[in-house]
């Protein structure tokens, strides 16, 4: 079995674009060298989307752009701007 | 009976609106904090059945209910609640020393979509350094409707509050606040009580209004340098936190709206001309007489 492990990063953005403001984050390290929790930082890991792909990290989900419900226009919920990134680091 | 001077002031009241919660460093005086943590270590403190009456509850020599009982904490709460409101739940989070990870992100119990809304006061006996977590709290994150855990892949959120503090400090959230026990890292146990109320009354002008101007919602130039330059009520509630997405946060900006309408029963009241844009239906209206 290959030592290679996925590493995900979960960025939440201002808006659709991909090189607009971080204004959330996750990550999950399936090396198990980097125990993620909430609240673990005040500080987001890069300041846009495009940042994190010009240090290597692969998108690997866009979020779709979908219309509000009838009469749910002005219901606010989850967040709407969900990149998802992966790297493949060495788990050794 | 609470005296005006305990109620919270309209400022305060727009911010609990905007952010969904206020808080109150070292509100609790040392002897009752010290008391506090003897009940919590002893057990001593006893739940009341849901839906008791809070003057009911926590009876003498209850330290926690001499904290409750204080004016200033009877003030917050009635500005927010109303007089005596129900009991709902108590709970005395404890984190374990030197904890893996940190509790979820989440809303308390379940999607709850009423205008009315409980309060959830949160209580800190001891200090609270930042390595040893504290209640994490998302500002403005009470109108968004999910349910519970649905939210716990969220970690971190720019413009976050961790909330590190001094024994005796009051936290007072809005039922609906995105929140979390963060990791404790430290080797002590770390301690909160919280306690749940549900108004018994309309939540209307519950605070002390000496100092609601008439023309609260007054239209304003917008979009200019100086549409929020006085820190007025239109000021609070139109500020945009920063982990809002561009577009949803504007729509923030329309929750709080209703909830100040709601709160005041001022349906002309409005921020920058957010709401007043959209009920603008000239079909409706006579023009001539």
């Amino acid at each position: 079995m290959s030592n290679l492990r996925q590493k995900v990063l979960v960025l939440y953005l201002a808006n659709s674009a991909l090189d607009s403001k971080v204004t959330g984050w996750s990550i999950y390290d399936g090396t198990g060298k980097e125990p993620h929790t909430t609240g673990d930082s005040d500080t987001p890991p890069y300041k846009t989307g495009l940042d994190a792909l010009k240090a290597g990290w692969r998108v690997i989900q866009f979020p779709q752009l979908i219309p509000p419900y009838p009469n749910m226009e002005y219901t606010t919920s989850f967040q709407m701007y969900e990149f998802i990134f992966e790297k493949l680091e060495d788990a050794a | 009976m609470v005296n005006k001077a305990d109620l919270l002031n309209t400022k305060q009241m727009a911010t609990f609106v905007a952010k969904g919660f206020l808080r109150f460093d070292e509100l609790v005086p040392p002897e009752i904090n010290t008391a506090i943590m003897a009940e919590i270590d002893g057990g001593d403190i006893t739940a009341a059945a849901a839906g008791t009456p809070l003057s009911q509850c926590y009876p003498p020599p209850s330290a926690i209910g001499q904290m409750l009982r204080m004016p200033q904490i009877e003030g917050i709460i009635q500005s927010l609640v109303g007089p005596d409101p129900l009991f709902d739940h108590q709970a005395v989070h404890v984190r374990q020393p030197n904890e893996d990870s940190a509790q979820g992100m989440h809303g308390d119990s379940i999607i709850d979509t009423r205008m009315h809304f409980d309060i959830q006061l949160m209580y800190f006996p001891h200090d609270v350094p930042l390595e040893m977590g504290g209640t994490l709290v998302v500002p403005g994150s009470q109108y968004r409707r999910i349910n519970e855990m649905d939210i716990a892949r969220y970690q971190n959120f720019l413009g976050q509050v961790n909330m590190v503090c001094k024994a005796g400090t009051i936290l007072v959230l809005h039922h609906g606040i995105w929140h979390c026990g963060r990791q404790n890292k430290t080797n002590q146990k770390r301690y909160m009580f919280k306690v749940r109320l549900n108004p018994r009354v309309r939540q209307l002008r519950l605070w002390n209004t000496d100092d609601l101007p008439a023309n609260v919602g007054a239209h304003k130039a917008i979009f200019t340098r100086d549409t929020n330059k006085v820190e007025d009520v239109q000021t609070i509630l139109g500020r945009t936190e920063p982990w809002f997405e561009n577009a949803t946060g504007r729509l923030e900006i329309i929750n709080r709206i209703k909830m100040w309408r709601f709160l005041t029963g001022d349906e002309q009241f409005d921020v920058h001309y957010w709401l007043t844009r959209l009920e603008n239906m000239p079909e409706n209206r006579e023009l001539a007489a």
